[in-house]
């Protein structure tokens, strides 16, 4: 005998509206259901009715946090047709707003992993921490979210060598906070109890599910975007890929925690090696052709496609954000474990909604996969329902 | 004293709903409870339940599936209470407002006292605009 327990749409664990049911039995989690849709906004035919120009500044609209990520993305896909290359500073200046992004995508998620077992302490901790990394964003592009850093061809603004030395003293003092925030989950035997062996996600299903990024790494699958097809300035600086092999909840936030010590090492780097030059290759047209663009957000790897017909706007403009594959496998994560771990399982994978909701839909049974014809019917249904309840 | 005054004197609990927003007003309303801006020497502080709270915060343009239950929270939300529509989404529906599942902004849907533009608007506006806002109640 089983009983459904809803969380959501408005759960104060979860930033944003998304509804999971728990099939329990006692205290055991049989089985688990997400329910998105809730932040479809329409993004790629929006994409597809603005310029190019414009359209770097909408991608990163998609999500809050990897906005860096979802407009590089953008901009390489839109230099894969035209076939600009980029100057060597653009190149580091991209490098070092990206990896700065990973440092505060990080180390929210570390506090907010605090908040969910119950360590408001390790919340306020780290997000005491992340502020430096904001005021550093805020220096080089002049917003602390948001940035509008990247265009075609190269980055928007240039900036004045004065504002690098503060800027590696807020590296050196984030990693040896960090180091700190490490030893201190590390040996803490509450954290420990809350964290090791719960939510295991072995390497096979890892595999099978295709999940990406830190996820990925956790569960010992060795991938990694930057190391495997690199880009910017990756390929010239020294860091390392991390892997965990036990791919539980504390292996996945070992992962982010030590990522975050190797961006900072490679943000050192970049500054040490900028070189000096060009911000940025003039681009006349995008002509008539297609282009990808995939690199490695904070969550998994960033994917993007555009189809351009020669006019000033894409023809297609397709997007797959990490979380879209991430999130099924909560479900082999959740199954077995008590409802306490479930919304800690479900933010292991520091899930982002908004990135997701493209559009996807399958039964509850899984036995039937909708077409785009499907869509738009179902989306014809929903807005006869909706007109006639509102 | 006005009843709603009196209810506004002690410290301001606020309900936070993201109405399809980007995250970013999302962290922004959590970076004021963080030790930089620290909002609860105010007296303010994030609730986890609705019936709790005094202030709603609203963020998100609001897609069409959101509506029904934007509004189902405002009518839980207990009075006198005040929602507040946090970023250039909430006010006007922003770079959304071309979409086809937009269906805000907010304030076509429940009444907003007040408005934070900005995108997204920095703590020290959320700050800002909540003790403004305290100042005209």
């Amino acid at each position: 005998m089983s009983t459904t327990i809803p969380i959501g749409p408005f759960h104060p664990v979860l930033e944003e509206p998304e509804y999971i049911t728990l099939q329990v039995e006692g205290e055991t989690v049989v089985s688990a259901d997400i329910e998105l849709g809730r932040i479809h906004r329409g993004m790629e035919l929006l994409a597809e009715e603005k310029t190019f120009d414009q359209d770097v500044f909408l991608v990163e609209r998609i999500c809050g946090i990897c906005s860096a990520s979802h407009s590089w993305t953008a901009t390489l896909a839109m230099e894969d047709i035209a076939g600009i290359t980029v100057p060597d500073r653009a190149r580091y200046l991209r490098t070092i707003v990206h990896e700065l992004e990973r440092l505060h995508s990080h180390m929210l998620w570390v506090g907010l992993a605090g908040h969910i077992i119950g360590y408001w302490t390790v919340f306020m901790w780290g997000w005491k921490y992340r502020e430096p990394v904001l005021d550093a964003l805020e220096a080089i592009t002049g917003n602390r979210n948001n940035y509008a850093w990247y265009c075609p061809g190269g980055v928007r603004r240039d900036v004045p060598d004065d504002i690098w030395p503060p800027i590696v003293k807020a590296m050196d003092e984030f990693a040896e906070k960090t180091n700190l925030l490490i030893d201190v989950i590390l040996n803490d035997p509450v954290i420990l109890c809350r964290l090791k062996g719960v939510g295991i996600l072995s390497k096979e299903d890892a595999i099978a599910y295709g999940v990406l990024g830190p996820t990925a790494r956790g569960s010992g699958v060795d991938i990694d975007v930057r190391r495997d097809e690199s880009y910017g300035a990756y390929d010239e600086v020294d860091w390392k890929v991390i892997v965990q092999p036990d791919g539980d909840c504390l292996a996945v936030g070992v992962v982010r925690l030590l990522e975050m010590i190797e961006a900072t090492k490679i943000i050192k780097q970049c500054i040490k090696k900028l070189p000096k030059g060009e911000i940025r290759n003039e681009v006349r047209e995008i002509p008539r052709g297609e282009g990808i663009g995939h690199i490695e957000a904070p969550r998994g790897e960033c994917f993007h496609f555009i189809r351009s017909n020669g006019t000033n706007m894409p023809e297609r403009h397709k997007m797959r954000a990490p979380t879209f594959l991430n999130i099924p496998s909560y479900r082999p994560r959740v199954k077995g474990e008590t409802i306490s771990d479930a919304t800690l399982i479900f933010a292991v994978i520091d899930p982002c909604y908004s990135c997701t909701e493209r559009m996807a839909a399958i039964d509850s049974d899984g036995s039937r996969v909708a077409n785009g014809h499907d869509l738009i019917k179902l989306s014809h249904q929903r807005t006869e329902w909706l007109r006639k309840n509102l | 004293m006005n009843a709603t005054k009196w209810g506004f004197k002690k410290s301001l609990w606020v309900f936070h709903l993201n109405a399809g927003a980007c995250n970013n007003c999302d962290i922004e309303v959590l970076d004021c409870l963080c030790p930089k801006f620290d909002i609860e020497r105010f007296g303010m502080k994030l609730v986890g339940s609705l019936k709790h709270a005094d202030v709603l915060l609203v963020s998100g343009s609001v897609p069409r599936r959101v509506v029904p239950d934007l509004i189902e929270a405002y009518e839980q939300l207990p009075q006198p209470g005040v929602v507040i529509a946090i970023g250039a989404c909430a006010c006007t529906g922003g770079i959304f407002k071309d979409g086809y599942n937009f269906a805000g902004p907010v304030d076509k849907h429940v009444p907003v006292a007040a408005y934070v533009p900005g995108c997204p608007p920095r703590p020290e506006a959320i700050i800002g605009a909540v003790v403004k806002l305290l100042g005209k109640l």
